[in-house]
């Protein structure tokens, strides 16, 4: 009995001291090592007269536990004092820089186009696309406007050869033509895409983007047009209101046909849309022409409904306030980063088009 | 077209002020442009007496001229035109006014040491005509009373530019503009007794229109004015011309601008004398040539309307007249024409020719047939009235009957079209004030409609007529449904946008280059693809259509680091072209990365940008879409616009099918010739149309999920091999030992140089290998080992180093 009372006194003594991590280790061994002073006092239980063994069994356990704490503790304690006295030399200045990183960016036009798209998804449009190189009868003829029209005049147009069928497209409407010859009536879709016509200054660009718009049924009026454009209008300017006015034009493939403005006024030097009493003309629209319904085997007696073209390019500048068309394809590496957007940043409906 | 207020009020009964005036306009579909003052700042031009000249000291050319402008102060004015003389009435200018040529602000200028105080001005400096030949003359019986007043009539009326649409060819006249006013409600149109031609004469110069196939002219209408002396214009018809920015000319031209511009009626006045034996309209016949009014010598080609005599080309109809014939000053007898020609003739021999002239801009839109007569006499009476003569009867040749174009209109169809109702009532009034003649049958209307519209010819003219008249804003907004019956983007469509913002998020910025391209940049790049040339380019540089994204992107790329940016990578997701016809293209994601990564770092060490940076972006893009890399196949051979050595063709799988990328060094020749300045200039193309969409939406390819929770264990080898041999052969080599155990397989080291053999490289790979059923015990792993070996031998040729 008084052997394990003195080897824990002994014991809870020497590890008081300051100890380093190897002497506690062998304390550890002199303990509780295969012949250790606590070891071989266990192996000692069966000699024990049986009257005192359970008291010993006791006492030897509950020292075994003390002495196992005490060294635990100690291990605890240096080690802790270990890392304290790292961390007192591992200061390091923060203000660093960090690694280097690139930021990627997203083009506005690009962006754009996935606003308008985002948005007439809501309204049940799909998206088409059609090739860049056209024939003549899908961007003219087709539409209403035949060879020898005037109306051919208010397109510049490329050609790539010289009987004039072949033809860089000078509007996103061939994919209306297109649309309609590979499928049947109703058609609801947006068709996006480049668009070019060979004339260029300020505010031309030889190339630019245009999202068409078609929704043919059998009962689709001006009204219908008109709900759809002021629901578009206000959810890409993310406006309440938007005052928008509709007047007559003259388009070969819609009929009747309107020019769209929009109200806005500059305040602070920066534009506002949707107030003001400035107009600004941002897209040609109108009821599909019979003429091109027949065209594409679409009978106009039942089916009838509503065409536009918008200008992307244009109604970026307008929501992002860039002046300049030509900057969109000069591909300046500080304007693209400056208009550019984060690629997570997609345009969706319930994040809102843009934060 | 340009009109002002005052000239509209000659044919329009209106109340309403300008500004209610111009909103109208565009309400009914002529949108009105720009509206100008051109009468501002003319009052300060006067009418002065000269008074003395004398001639100036220093300049032998000028004079010094005493002015009287109405003031007690006499001006002095230094002035060079030779006619300026004692006792003239011309017109002064002072220091302030702006010359209406020139547009330039006079100031009190000292001439060669002379102060002037302003100026004495030729009719061409004030735009009235282009007599630029000494100062303006007055008569003094009209002006001697006038000295010090504003010679120019004081005009509150603004120049209203107004856009007209090539379907509105009536409203190329001021009645036509005045008509549309007057149906929408916005005053009344007048009714105009224009007086007719009394003459027993006969119109003595016989005219003919052959009958032939494509004759483009219907009819052809004329009248003899002989004995006339033209002269100078009337001040109200100068100032007509002049207040809507035209410039006069003598009488008889602007005689029939006038009525040109008033009533969209062309006229062409001949001189009759220059005319021998009587005119002949007919097609023209290859080969035959003339001089037109603007001096240039033109060619004809088969089957173009002309005018002709005995001699040969007059003019073309409907578009320029000839010099021959023409009028001047001294024309004494006139032969006035005034005819129908059929637009898509007028149209195309104007194209052929390159020709635009304002009676062809009129023509090819549609003139009315049934203004010839009125328009004959308009002119010829006005013409006798200023220059004198006698006018013969009008002569009218026809070769076919104008018909009266008649619809069914469906009254119902209003509200089909439009969504909203109009009584018929309102109907009737807006047609019959537009000039329709109306008959009500049972269930539609039978209209007759005016001649001077030919772009109504079907019932939905007549509904736009309606609609456009009654105003847009009647139009109800219908809400749109929210609802989705397809969905809104196709798998391609997809993954077009997926692709693009995968490829910006590696920190490329986006842009967006011309589809067309500069041929010398196109040239380096265009592989195997033929070029394709645009006809009529904007500039040569911009001549060709692009065969790949790089030529812009390098080039503006180039733009960039002479900009002074150093690091940067660019991409643009796009069409590129492969032949002539629509649907020869393809979409391609096109990126560029330049200079080094950790420039100038206080952390990392800076290097050279490298093709396994591009090879990252384009697998990791690849991955990112959906596709799996283990199944990528990658080869050397690039196009010739790589570097040979540096760059890869990679394959969505072994079957190597379609290409769906090319990455690596652009080669070193094209940077030498492009002069481009960067340590290295990587690139890549993914064909997007070559990617096979995944079969699998995203929902279904999220298999069960399995993992192994046995004992992975880590092995290393290193071979030897030749250097030919790929690294993606070794690879394959090893995991086709046991595709169940090998779990992944990285090539940790490549080394080549000392204590290698030449022509041999090592290459360190590190492989772990792990079973889903058990631990694997050092026996197992052992017999993998082994086999990995031998198999590695066996394939490639490779010892494992010892």
């Amino acid at each position: 009995m008084s052997d394990i009372k003195n080897i824990h006194n002994d014991y809870s003594a020497k590890l008081n001291n300051n100890l380093s991590l190897e002497e506690i280790n062998q304390i550890k061994t002199e303990l509780f090592g295969k012949n250790g002073l606590i070891s071989s006092q266990f192996k000692n239980i069966g000699s024990i007269p049986e009257t005192d063994r359970k008291k010993f069994a006791s006492d030897l356990n509950q020292i075994k536990d003390e002495l196992q704490n005490l060294i635990a503790n100690k291990v605890n304690s240096i080690e802790s004092k270990k890392i304290n006295e790292k961390l007192e030399k591992e200061k390091i200045d923060v203000t660093l820089p960090e690694r280097s990183f690139v930021r990627g960016k997203i083009h506005p036009v690009s962006q754009t186009i996935d606003e308008i798209s985002s948005i007439f998804s809501e309204i049940g449009f799909s998206v088409e696309e059609g090739p860049d190189v056209e024939n003549e009868y899908n961007n003219f003829t087709a539409l209403n406007t035949p060879d020898n029209h005037p109306a051919r005049d208010m397109h510049d147009t490329f050609y790539l050869d010289d009987n004039k069928e072949i033809l860089l497209r000078t509007h996103t409407s061939p994919v209306q033509i297109r649309t309609m010859l590979k499928d049947n009536p109703p058609f609801k879709i947006i068709a996006p895409g480049r668009t070019y016509r060979s004339d260029s200054d300020q505010t031309h660009a030889p190339m630019f983007h245009q999202v068409e718009g078609l929704h043919i049924d059998k009962d689709i009026n001006m009204g219908h047009l008109k709900g759809c454009l002021n629901y578009f209008i206000k959810e890409f300017f993310e406006v309440e209101k938007i005052k928008m006015r509709f007047r007559p034009s003259h388009f070969p493939f819609t009929e009747p046909s309107a020019e769209v403005d929009i109200g806005y006024e500059i305040k602070d030097g920066k534009i506002i849309i949707g107030e003001g009493d400035q107009w600004l003309e941002i897209l040609g629209c109108g009821m599909v022409h019979p003429n091109v319904l027949k065209n594409v085997k679409v009978d106009p007696s039942k089916y009838q409904g509503y065409a536009f073209g918008i200008g992307i390019d244009r109604l970026a500048m307008l929501k992002y306030g860039i002046n300049d068309l030509r900057a969109f394809f000069d591909c300046d590496y500080r304007w693209l980063n400056h208009f550019g957007f984060d690629p997570l940043d997609v345009p969706t409906n319930y994040r809102g088009l843009s934060r | 077209m340009k009109i002002t207020f005052d000239w509209l009020k000659d044919h329009l009964d209106t109340k309403l002020k300008e500004d209610k005036l111009l909103e109208q306009l565009t309400n009914v579909g002529l949108e009105v442009e720009s509206v100008a003052n051109l009468s501002a700042g003319l009052d300060l031009f006067k009418v002065a007496k000269i008074l003395k000249t004398e001639k100036h000291p220093n300049a032998d050319r000028l004079k010094v001229c005493d002015v009287d402008i109405g003031e007690k102060v006499i001006k002095k004015v230094v002035c060079g035109a030779s006619n300026a003389r004692a006792g003239l009435f011309t017109i002064y200018a002072p220091p302030g006014a702006v010359v209406p040529k020139s547009k330039v602000k006079l100031v009190v200028a000292k001439i060669r040491d002379v102060t002037s105080y302003g100026m004495l001005c030729s009719e061409s400096e004030l735009n009235l005509s282009d007599e630029s030949e000494g100062i303006i003359e007055l008569s003094s019986k009209k002006y001697e009373k006038s000295v010090g007043k504003s010679y120019f009539l004081k005009s509150d009326s603004n120049l209203i530019d107004i856009s007209i649409t090539p379907n509105r060819p009536d409203c190329l006249g001021v009645r036509g503009i005045a008509r549309d006013l007057a149906a929408s409600g916005f005053g009344k149109i007048k009714n105009l007794k224009e007086k007719k031609i009394k003459s027993n004469i006969k119109q003595t110069i016989k005219i003919k229109i052959t009958k032939e196939k494509n004759q483009a002219c219907s009819s052809f209408g004329s009248c003899l004015i002989t004995n006339v002396k033209n002269t100078e214009s009337p001040k109200w018809l100068k100032d007509k011309l002049v207040s809507i920015g035209q410039k006069p000319i003598s009488a008889i031209v602007d005689v029939t601008n006038y009525v040109m511009l008033d009533n969209n009626r062309p006229l062409h006045a001949y001189d009759a004398d220059k005319i021998e034996k009587g005119i002949v309209v007919r097609n023209s016949k290859f080969g035959e040539e003339f001089t037109a009014l603007d001096n240039k010598n033109y060619k004809l080609d088969d089957g173009m309307c002309v005018i002709s005599d005995n001699k040969g080309v007059l003019g073309l109809g409907g578009i320029i007249g000839g010099i021959r014939s023409s009028t001047e000053l001294d024309t004494k007898n006139i032969l006035l024409e005034s005819a129908y020609f059929e637009p898509r003739s007028i149209r195309s021999t104007s194209k052929k020719l390159n020709l635009d002239t304002d009676a062809k801009f009129r023509f090819e839109r549609g003139i009315d047939p049934l203004s010839i007569e009125d328009g004959l006499n308009k002119a010829a009476l006005l013409i006798k009235e200023i220059c004198g003569g006698e006018i013969s009867k009008i002569d009218i040749q026809r070769i076919e009957k104008e018909k009266i174009k008649t619809i069914k209109f469906d009254i119902d169809l209003f509200e089909k079209i439009t969504g909203f109702k109009i009584s018929t009532k309102e109907i009737f009034k807006i047609l019959e004030n537009l000039g329709f003649k109306i008959k009500k049958e049972k269930k539609y209307l039978k209209l007759s409609v005016p001649t001077w519209r030919p772009d109504i010819s079907q019932e939905i003219d007549i509904v736009e007529e309606l609609v456009r008249i009654t105003g847009y804003d009647k139009i109800k907004i219908i809400d749109p449904i929210k609802e989705r019956t397809k969905s809104t983007l196709t798998q391609s469509q997809k993954l077009f946008h997926f692709l693009q913002r995968a490829i910006a998020s590696k920190g490329y910025l986006e842009a967006i280059t011309w589809s067309f391209t500069d041929s010398n940049y196109n040239d380096h790049f265009k592989d195997k693809n033929k070029e394709i040339k645009i006809i009529n380019p904007i500039s040569s540089d911009l001549g060709v259509l692009r065969n790949s994204i790089f030529s812009n992107l390098i080039m503006h790329m180039n733009k960039n680091l002479d900009r002074g940016f150093k690091d940067l990578s660019i991409f643009e997701i796009g069409p590129i072209f492969t032949g002539l016809n629509p649907g020869e293209q393809n979409t391609v994601v096109c990126g560029l990365s330049a200079g080094k990564k950790s420039r100038l770092s206080w952390v990392e060490k800076e290097r050279n940008v490298d093709v396994f940076d591009v090879k990252r972006d384009v697998v990791q893009t690849l991955v990112e879409a959906g596709y799996n890399s283990d199944k990528f196949f990658i080869d050397s051979e690039t196009p010739n616009y790589y570097h040979p050595g540096k760059s890869g063709r990679l394959f969505l799988n072994r079957g190597k099918d379609q290409i769906a990328a090319y990455f690596g060094e652009i080669h070193p020749n094209i940077l030498k010739k492009i002069d481009i300045k960067t340590e290295t200039l990587v690139g890549f193309e993914i064909f997007v149309d070559n990617l096979k969409i995944p079969k699998k939406a995203l929902k279904d390819q999220k298999t069960k999920f399995e993992v192994s929770d046995y004992q992975k264990s880590e092995r290393d080898f290193a071979f030897i091999v030749n250097k030919e041999i790929k690294a993606q052969d070794l690879i394959n080599a090893v995991s086709s030992v046991d595709k169940k155990l090998i779990s992944n397989i990285r090539v940790f080291d490549v080394y080549e140089g000392e204590n290698i053999p030449e022509n041999q490289k090592s290459i360190a790979i590190n492989v772990t290998i792990q079973s889903s059923e058990k631990t694997l015990n050092d026996n197992d792993l052992e017999n993998i080992n082994n086999s990995i070996i031998k198999t590695v031998e066996n394939k490639t040729g490779a010892k494992i180093r010892s």
